[in-house]
């Protein structure tokens, strides 16, 4: 295939200057994406409620040279989870079937105001972000377009496979638990979690508060950096937004990674993981060691208890955002009969607008919160995020970034998890521990399987040093082709 | 800890959520594998160990007791499942 | 009664902000329903709560002015319940770490000081309301988000007469501070009521009952003895008080069980992960101190010596902010020395007006050089009697017009001169002599007499010291 010809391919960074030197249109580019989506999506299924939504053309949008915005014509697109305003917003739950919200969140607002234009049409998701493999939707799954009969990894699974697929330009997705990162691995696109409190939350409808953050979907580095450019920085609408200058991130691609110290937890590679994605991963590294970085082994002794604590505090803060799914104010409703209709009422709509995995958690969260169980798990995992915190201040003093792996293993089938939870939860083994400590991690191609799936690297750093991982990821990509593959689809 | 079904079903009622039998039965052994897994974090000793409940170091984050723009009625009310003049409309409470 | 009551008391106190607790929307009473709302107090999927400072700084206030310790750091949790009023289905709270705590109230009983212990003062949101018609119920969120300050006593409280005075007292500090207008009618003051009984002498506490429904500081009253009777009633039969949450009904005066079944209460507190902690700096403490107004206990004390009042006239002047207020402008500007006779007009006759009118002291519309002008009429230049005085007072409330216009117009200026009071003071003696004997004979109250008849001959004009002195100097010839 060949990608110069086709706008849908390129990145967003490419088209920019394509429009500037007025070779293209606006109008193109939305006219190449719909006409790829029409291909591949029935395969892929990427987008959700395609059939009820039309893609918007651009009748609506002002001619680029009439426009003041520096990114007017760049089209986005969306996972089912953050709000626009007008849009279907449904976390790709049967419980939020036609919710309509009447705001839009403040990522939505600021790419607004640069002049991106957004897609109507949303990215499918496990349902509420709850699953490592995008089955959870009760839209269906979809698939991986390097191989599909594998998940595309979760919980942005949408967002990271229209990206592959190159039905989108780049997305939004969020990562509660490497819900960016390891399906960024999986399709082999670049995907940053920012720091938690670097990105508005705003408007993103509630996983885990205390960890979840939006974050990028990108086919480069450059575009991670333009994109971050757009969406970072303080909302007084979010107390967990951070009052911190938000530097030019696209700055920080500077190539030069020389005397950078860069530190290999030992804990991420044992037992267990993939023998090819330790190869390609130890590959990548020494790659990087070529390109001046100083890599040493390294030790995060509580990596161990990082899921443990996480699916504690994940599901939580799930079961207490999601008790507002009751069918009252919006979403599904369905009555019950009985002396007391309104409880019967909010216990049918939750029975049956809930998916399995989503009950699942609910359940979890709110036994670990209830009478008498609170000190031995919730104040409990409480206080272990303390120490896996410790555990990655003690490297951040003496190395600028860590790199591990993004998942313990390349896509697997779909279905193959499904039946068994524990599994899936430990798929985010090497992913969790970011959210807990609150700090920025990348997920960036770093070779390929056998079996031709991608496989990824992950790039942490300290809480606000995105511009480090960017550095360090643009320089690796720089120096290889990986990001460059596109699936035959 | 054990998890039952009898558990299950009182935290079922705790967050509102109809479960069928089956499910609570198959519920119920899903969330033993699950608790019996994240039990390990019983072998930390944390008695001296503050709690994370906020991984950003801020604090006193207030705004201005500044009027805010309200939402219009019909963008309150469009989603509504049921709805009479500006109410939302829910089966009747019994105190 | 072998037995001894105990009550605590849950005050919550709505803070009169210009927006809700956690977004910028109105707070203003009685608008359309649900127009007062955005997407943060109807708890939208994705939106997120920012705290009011006006609100903290309210309640950080009303904490020290309660004699609390106030924390230096605070948080929010999550209480969950379900509940159609509550859009999220939790309400964000204050669980362990209240923004202040351990304080106390001084009351007064029958003379007697008591000092009641608060527990805590913590700031939450409201819920919304619910209107029940007869196969549904409405919900209007317009309430929902409002910032409430929940203050809980100890359970100190020991009789319903009791726990009336701490709440007159409480809501008199809560007023002078400016931050609620503590209106129980329009829900911004609501209390609910915790009751036990123990046998005396005894220091265990009994099975108590929860009221809720309390829509008057006379309902709480009310209810709480009605359950005292109710629960020693029980006891007496040798049965045991049930743990239960009980309604006042007010039409049929008396106490009655929630229908719905009520469950074990397990609402999962846990930090509210989208509000970071609060430290509130000593600095900041007393930044709030300064803040704080003269509050009643301090006034009474200071209207007693600055002015001459008694304790009793005292208390009634300083319970309500405008009543005091309006009391000491016109203490203030009146030019002699002693206070009394303003405080005796204040506390009697023009407070009276303001009884029959169903009006605060505050609302008796007379300026204050015409009341002042007309108490020295009476008391200094005895230009009317203390019972004309009274009748112009009444008329300068509906008239409007100046004390002498109505003095003339109503002809009420006293006699005081001798030649014209001679004439009655002959004809009472005359018509009354028995009693002119009797005071001649040593029996001073036959004086005391005398006088009335004069007075009443005279149509209240006569100025009854004059009459005493001429009776006096006319009986002793």
């Amino acid at each position: 295939m060949d990608r110069t010809e086709k706008l849908n391919t390129l990145t967003a960074n490419a088209l920019l200057d394509k429009l500037n030197q007025r070779e293209i249109s606006c109008d193109n580019i939305l006219s190449a994406l719909n006409e790829r989506i029409s291909q591949v999506d029935p395969k892929v299924k990427a987008y959700v409620r395609t059939g009820t939504v039309p893609f918007k053309t651009t009748d609506d949008l002002a001619l680029r040279g009439q426009s003041p915005l520096p990114l007017t014509g760049i089209p986005i697109s969306i996972k089912d989870n953050i709000c626009t305003e007008g849009n279907n917003t449904e976390c790709c739950s049967k419980i939020l079937e036609g919710f309509k919200p009447p705001y839009d969140a403040t990522v939505i607002s600021k790419l607004k105001k640069s002049g991106v234009h957004i897609f109507e049409t949303k990215l499918n998701m496990d349902e509420f972000a709850f699953g490592s493999s995008t089955e959870n939707s009760c839209f269906g799954a979809t698939h991986n377009p390097w191989d599909l009969e594998c998940v595309p990894g979760g919980s942005s699974g949408g967002s990271a496979a229209a990206v592959a697929a190159d039905e989108a330009i780049w997305a939004l997705g969020s990562d509660t638990g490497g819900s960016i990162r390891q399906p960024a691995s999986f399709c082999g696109v670049v995907g940053l979690k920012p720091t938690y409190g670097r990105v508005s939350r705003y408007g993103l409808i509630a996983f885990a508060s205390s960890l979840d953050q939006i974050g990028t979907l990108t086919k480069d580095v450059r575009d991670c950096a333009l994109l971050m450019n757009i969406i970072s920085g303080h909302d007084p609408y979010d107390s967990t937004s951070v009052d911190a200058p938000v530097p030019d991130y696209s700055q920080s691609l500077t190539g030069d990674i020389k005397g950078i110290k860069v530190g290999v937890p030992k804990e991420y590679f044992v037992k267990g993981m993939d023998a090819e994605v330790k190869t390609i991963v130890e590959e990548a590294i020494k790659k990087l060691e070529t390109l001046g970085v100083r890599q040493s082994q390294v030790s995060l002794p509580h990596t161990e208890y990082a899921v443990p604590v996480y699916y504690i505090l994940a599901t939580a803060e799930a079961s207490s955002n999601l008790a507002r799914f009751d069918g009252v104010q919006y979403g599904l409703r369905k009555k019950s009969g009985g002396d007391n209709a309104m409880i019967g009422m909010y216990k049918k709509t939750r029975g049956e607008g809930f998916g399995e995995e989503t009950k699942r958690r609910i359940l979890l969260g709110t036994f670990a919160l209830s009478h008498g169980y609170y000190d031995a798990y919730y104040l409990r995992a409480l206080k272990v995020r303390t120490l896996i915190k410790q555990d990655f201040d003690r490297v951040f003093a003496d190395f600028d970034c860590i790199v591990t792996p993004t998942s313990p293993t390349p896509a697997f089938k779909i279905g193959e998890r499904a039946q068994d939870p524990l599994s899936m939860y430990l798929s985010d083994i090497y992913t969790i521990s970011v959210n807990l400590a609150g700090i920025p991690a990348i997920s960036i191609p770093c070779g390929f399987t056998k079996k031709g799936l991608p496989v990824g690297l992950q790039i942490l750093a300290r809480p606000f040093s995105e511009e480090a991982i960017l550095r360090v990821a643009h320089a690796y990509e720089q120096a290889t082709e990986w990001h460059k593959m596109r699936p035959n689809l | 800890m054990a998890i039952d079904k009898e558990t299950v079903d009182y935290v079922a009622h705790l967050a509102r959520i109809d479960l069928k039998s089956e499910e609570s039965d198959k519920l119920a052994g899903q969330l033993k594998d699950i608790l019996g897994f994240i039990d390990k974090l019983a072998n930390l000793d944390t008695k001296d160990i503050p709690p994370t409940s906020h991984i950003l170091p801020i604090n006193n984050i207030l705004r201005q007791d500044t009027l805010k723009e309200s939402l219009p009625i019909e963008r309150t009310i469009e989603n509504a499942p049921e709805k009479n003049g500006n109410f939302f409309v829910v089966p009747k409470i019994i105190e | 009664m072998k037995y001894e009551t105990v009550i605590g008391l849950e005050v919550h106190v709505q803070l009169k902000t210009n927006t809700k607790a956690f977004c910028g929307c109105s707070t203003e009473f009685g608008k359309e329903p649900n127009t007062q709302v955005c997407p943060v107090c109807l708890g939208f999927p994705g939106s997120l709560p920012v705290l009011n400072s006006l609100a903290l700084e309210y309640a950080i206030r009303v904490g020290l002015a309660l004699n609390c310790q106030v924390q230096e750091f605070t948080k929010f949790d999550r209480k969950h319940y379900y509940y159609p009023d509550l859009p999220k289905n939790y309400q964000i709270s204050q669980y362990d770490l209240p923004i202040s705590k351990d304080g106390f109230l001084d009351i007064e009983l029958e003379g007697k000081a008591k000092r009641i212990r608060i527990k805590r003062v913590h700031l939450e949101e409201d819920a919304g309301k619910l209107i029940h018609e007869k196969n549904t119920s409405l919900v209007d969120y317009n309430r929902a988000g409002m910032p409430l300050l929940e203050i809980v006593s100890e359970p100190d409280i020991s009789s319903p007469q009791e726990a009336y005075e701490y709440l007159t007292a409480l809501k008199s500090i809560v007023q002078y501070l400016g931050v609620s207008d503590c209106d129980m009618e329009k829900g911004s003051l609501r209390c609910d009521a915790n009751i036990s009984l123990r046998e005396k002498g005894t220091t265990a506490l009994g099975v108590k009952a929860e009221l809720k429904n309390l829509n008057s500081f006379k309902a709480v009253k009310d209810a709480l003895a009605f359950e005292a009777g109710r629960q020693e009633a029980v006891l007496n039969e040798g049965d045991k008080v049930i743990q239960e949450t009980l309604l006042w009904n007010e039409q049929k005066s008396e106490t009655f069980s929630m229908r719905s079944k009520e469950e074990a209460k397990d609402y999962r507190y846990f930090p509210e992960p989208d509000l970071p902690p609060f430290l509130i700096s000593a600095q900041k403490i007393e930044e709030a101190r300064s803040e704080i107004p003269e509050l009643p206990a301090q006034k009474k004390e200071r209207f007693v010596k600055e002015y001459g009042l008694s304790l009793y006239d005292a208390n009634i002047l300083v319970a309500d902010k405008k009543n005091a207020d309006y009391a000491e402008e016109r203490l203030k500007a009146w030019g002699t020395e002693d206070k009394k006779p303003v405080a005796n007009w204040l506390i009697g006759p023009l407070a009276a007006i303001a009884g029959n009118n169903n009006i605060q002291i505050s609302q008796v519309r007379i300026p204050v050089e015409d009341f002042l002008e007309l108490i020295d009429l009476v008391e200094n230049k005895q230009a009317i009697s203390n019972l004309s005085g009274k009748t112009v007072l009444a008329e300068m409330f509906s008239t409007h017009k100046k004390p002498a216009i109505i003095i003339q117009e109503k002809n009420l200026a006293q006699i005081s001169d001798a030649s014209s009071l001679g004439g009655i003071i002959e004809a009472v003696i005359n018509e009354n002599e028995r009693s002119a004997k009797d005071y001649r004979s040593g029996k001073e109250n036959a004086l005391m007499f005398l006088v009335g008849q004069v007075m009443k001959k005279s149509r209240g004009k006569a100025n009854p010291k004059v009459v005493q002195e001429l009776l006096k100097e006319k009986l002793s010839k």
